[in-house]
């Protein structure tokens, strides 16, 4: 099976983000950058179905030069090769579209999304992916079987308050969730074979997405805390508070 | 608490590759993920975590800078370095297992023995399947090697050892141990298993210090070993000695690792603990403590870097190995000390790190070469006279 993962290097989520001068993007420079969570279930499901049924496994990224170091953490996972559609800048083009194109010269049997990257939260690239290249598509999923020979996947998705099972032939896009799995670390043998790895860098496609974004705009700063007592003899200024002042009681 | 970030004054990671960065943050997570959660509890119950071997096996720690065809991560030595120093924040106990299985067992038997040997035993220690230790210093000789008692007769096809050990890391658990011992006045190295009739490994106790590690005596008794079990290709003190100065070499890594840990926590105590109605971090006389503590972790990382980069290039000298040890042992000692008067009455409990890596880098200022003596290797370079007796 070959199997494309699609992985978005994001802010990791204890940065506390900073707004840039043009007021519609963010500052990134002091930014310390991971593997979207998600697409790190993506990861590891794409190795164990490598590991299970044979194949090769690609990442697929698009983004700036300095992906390359979450590339290679995948590539020491165990994924095979890797291609990085270079950005420079924000990327004022259509990301679906470009991962789509790239992939349709891929030859792949399942393409793998994490459900939503944390940065942006979005959670629509495994579905645009999925339409530009005319293939069924299942999100939120926590759970796969593959059979290759068969050409079809079985799926568990979850929904409110329960789960999903789905069938859908091959090729497909899936969307992972957390719970499908637990992402390895490396080990050093893996990151010594992982220099030795093919990256391919090339231009992403760029069409203009029909999406701009004119602003962004932090939380209100979060009001001081308000102490009511230390020990028992608050609780009932507490009791009163929460009741007629914050009405959740 | 907060993910430790590292600490990173004078942008050293951008003297590091990619590649040895993936390998610092992944023992990073591994420290986090593995020991972290269970190093107070062996501490207290003084224990060493021996289900960790098999995970630092499968991580890929040992003998990670020997070769491939071994079994082993092949990596530089910067790598290397830095996951002694990963391991190390975490404990210097667990850090002290992997340097004894790495520098102290696994590269004795690269280093000097057969191909034979380096075909059975590396891959064993590799993955963990087989533990080592390092027989060296006895009851009567420490920082003096030289005057070991410790005999070896040939006797047919066998050689017959007679002697004792003493503050020897893993010996209880060892299934081989690298023994030093005199043949016709000259030190060798040998290898014996674990259970050949008249070798006993009790285990040493009341240690105050390295609590998660085990210590342990080695007492030979006319243990008939193969002929084949020397290591053929060293004789003399340089053997042993070329062993410490690999392992010396990690110490001055992980030691920073240690400080890095007591200085982090330092820091986030005196940005939350209230006093006066002030973080005690606005105290100018904290400052001062924290300040002059990143100064010398940055001073360190800049040693040991530069060291790693001279020993990647083949080119280290043991001095030079001495003087990074020598510092970096001592600024974190130092450094814990401190940590430890920051926290208060906290500090001397094992809900903080510091006083745990405090006691046990009193170890560590010892053994592998006290500060003193690695005071004496510098100046003997320095001025040609040797000042050891
Ligand atoms: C926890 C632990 C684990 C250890 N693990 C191992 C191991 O795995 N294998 C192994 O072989 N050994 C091991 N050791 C032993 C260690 O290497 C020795 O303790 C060390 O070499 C010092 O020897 P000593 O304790 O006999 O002290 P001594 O040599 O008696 O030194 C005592 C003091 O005298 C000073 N001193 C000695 N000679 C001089 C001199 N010429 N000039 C100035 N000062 C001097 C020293 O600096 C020190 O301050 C371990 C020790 C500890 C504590």
């Amino acid at each position: 099976m070959n199997i494309v993962v699609c992985m978005k290097q994001v802010p990791d989520s204890e940065t506390r983000v900073k707004i840039g001068a043009d007021g519609k993007s963010l500052d990134l420079s002091s930014v310390n950058f991971v593997i979207n969570p998600h697409d790190e279930f993506a990861i590891e499901e794409a190795i164990r179905l490598k590991e299970k049924h044979g194949g090769e496994v690609t990442v697929l990224t698009l983004g700036p030069d300095r992906a390359e170091n979450d590339i290679r953490k995948a590539l020491a996972m165990g994924a095979d090769k890797a291609v990085l559609l270079r950005t420079e800048g924000d990327f004022q083009g259509d990301v679906a579209i470009a991962l789509a194109e790239q992939i349709k010269t891929m030859g792949s049997d399942l393409v793998l999304f994490g459900k939503q990257a944390i940065d942006e939260d979005s959670s629509q690239t495994a579905q645009l992916v999925a339409e530009y290249l005319d293939l069924p598509c299942v999100t939120v999923v926590v759970k796969l079987d593959a059979d290759p020979a068969a050409k079809r996947l079985t799926a568990e998705r979850e929904i409110e308050g329960g789960t999903e099972v789905v069938e859908l032939p091959l090729p497909a896009v899936i969307g992972t969730q957390k719970g499908l799995n637990e992402p390895r670390l490396p080990n050093l043998k893996g990151i010594m074979a992982a220099k030795k790895k093919p990256l391919e860098k090339k231009e992403p496609v760029n069409q203009a997405s029909k999406v701009e974004t004119v602003g962004l705009e932090l939380p209100p700063p979060r009001a001081a805390g308000k102490m009511v007592s230390q020990g028992l003899d608050g609780v009932p200024e507490l009791v009163r508070l929460l009741h007629e002042e914050a009405k959740v009681i | 608490m907060a993910k430790f970030k590292g600490v990173d004054y004078y942008d050293i990671d951008t003297l590091l590759s990619e590649e040895e960065r993936l390998t610092r943050d992944t023992v990073r997570e591994f420290v986090d993920d593995q020991i972290l959660p269970v190093i107070e509890e062996h501490t207290r119950n003084c224990t060493f975590p021996k289900n960790l071997v098999p995970k630092m096996a499968e991580l890929g720690v040992f003998g990670a800078n020997l070769p491939e065809e071994y079994g082993c991560a092949g990596m530089n030595n910067v790598s290397y370095g830095l996951i002694m120093q990963e391991l190390e924040r975490g404990d210097s106990g667990v850090r002290s297992f992997a340097s004894v299985q790495g520098a102290l067992v696994m590269y004795p038997i690269f280093a000097y023995g057969s191909e034979k040997q380096k075909k059975h035993w590396l891959p064993k220690l590799a993955s963990g399947e087989k533990i080592g230790c390092f027989g060296l210093t006895e009851p009567d000789h420490g920082s003096d090697p030289g005057g070991m008692k410790t005999k070896a007769v040939k006797d047919g096809d066998h050689y017959v050892l007679n002697g004792a050990k003493m503050w020897i890391t893993n010996g209880t658990i060892a299934d081989i141990s690298v023994v030093w011992a005199k043949l016709d006045g000259e030190v060798h190295g040998f290898l014996v298993e674990k259970d050949t009739p008249g070798f006993t490994a009790p285990e040493m106790k009341g240690k105050y210090s390295l609590r998660a590690s085990v210590t342990s005596e080695l007492v030979l008794q006319n243990v008939r070993i193969p002929a084949e079990n020397i290591l053929p290709n060293v004789k003399g003190l340089k053997g042993p000695l070329g062993c410490l100065t690999q392992a010396r070499y990690g110490i001055a890594w992980g030691a920073i690792g240690s400080a890095m840990a007591c200085y982090d926590a330092s820091l986030n105590y005196a940005l939350n603990r209230i006093q006066f109605d002030k973080p005690i971090a606005s105290f100018q006389l904290v400052q001062e403590k924290l300040a002059n503590m990143v100064t010398e972790i940055t001073k360190g990382q800049l040693l040991v870097l530069q060291l790693g980069r001279l020993k990647d290039k083949g080119i280290m000298k043991f001095n030079q190995v001495s003087m990074a040890k020598r510092n970096n042992v001592d600024i974190a000692l130092t450094i814990a000390r401190v940590a430890r008067d920051i926290h208060g009455a906290n500090g001397i409990t094992d809900e903080y790190p510091v006083i745990r890596h405090m006691l046990n880098l009193e170890s560590v200022k010892t053994y592998e070469g006290t500060h003193d003596i690695h005071g004496l290797i510098i100046g003997q370079s320095i001025t040609g006279i040797a000042a050891y007796a």
